[in-house]
């Protein structure tokens, strides 16, 4: 489940797939915007691979990885932010 | 974050895995493990925290504010369908409540053990009544439950 990756220097490629959808704007300027929909309950969970450290370790995780189990998926602003 | 850590073994027991996830990189997860929440759980905390640096994975889940470069309070329910069940976005400045989030669970856990025969009215906690729909509880809810059940602990 979770792949081990070493420190480095150079940081983890990220991956990114059809979640998003970068709009060409205006072809001259090459404006680009990105939509962001919010997600529906009820729908599938978009899927995603992400470096995490786990319990020491610089390691990788694919959300596919954890069905069959429940999921508690937390966002937070950002460490040390206080609450 | 430490609150969600403080109660993981409960999480656990309920078949739960948690992933934490934020703008900053695994070795800022490191060092806030390693020199601030370590000292307000037993322990390191023990799920994965998650780096996504340019969140591509926060704009997935459509909490991603682009303006100030981070995300905001999202915290997404799954079921292990890879289904989500609930979720709850709070800007910065206030955080969850641990005790609803596993509250939620433990319903959402009890109407998929039921195959959706049992629901949970507002303010269902364990041991409280629960609503079978059917035909002839229509129009009969007020019979078999009271407003007093969604005010009490």
């Amino acid at each position: 489940m979770y792949k081990e990756f070493k420190a480095g220097c150079q940081r983890p490629t990220i991956t990114k797939d059809e979640g998003i959808k970068e709009i060409e704007k205006d072809g001259d300027r090459n404006i680009k915007e990105e939509k962001i929909n919010m997600i529906k309950v009820g729908q599938p969970a978009p899927d995603f691979t992400i470096p995490a450290f786990h319990n020491g370790k610089f390691v990788e995780l694919n959300l596919s990885e954890f069905k069959g189990k429940w999921v508690l998926l937390c966002f937070y602003p950002g460490d040390f932010t206080f609450v | 974050m430490s609150a969600v850590a403080d109660r993981y073994k409960e999480l656990q027991n309920l078949d739960v895995e948690v992933i934490s996830i934020s703008v900053d990189s695994v070795y800022v997860h490191k060092m806030w493990n390693d020199n601030e929440l370590s000292k307000m759980v037993d322990g390191d905390i023990p799920f994965p925290m998650g780096s996504d640096q340019d969140g591509t994975i926060g704009k997935k889940y459509g909490i991603y504010d682009g303006d100030s470069g981070v995300e905001t309070r999202g915290r997404f329910i799954i079921d292990p369908d890879g289904i989500v069940q609930g979720f709850e976005v709070l800007t910065p400045s206030v955080g969850r409540n641990v005790n609803e989030t596993v509250r939620q669970i433990k319903a959402f856990q009890l109407v998929r053990e039921s195959e959706g025969t049992e629901v949970t009215p507002s303010g269902w906690n364990p041991g409280k009544k629960t609503l079978k729909p059917n035909p002839d509880l229509v129009g009969n809810v007020w019979k078999q439950w009271s407003i007093s059940e969604a005010r009490d602990e």
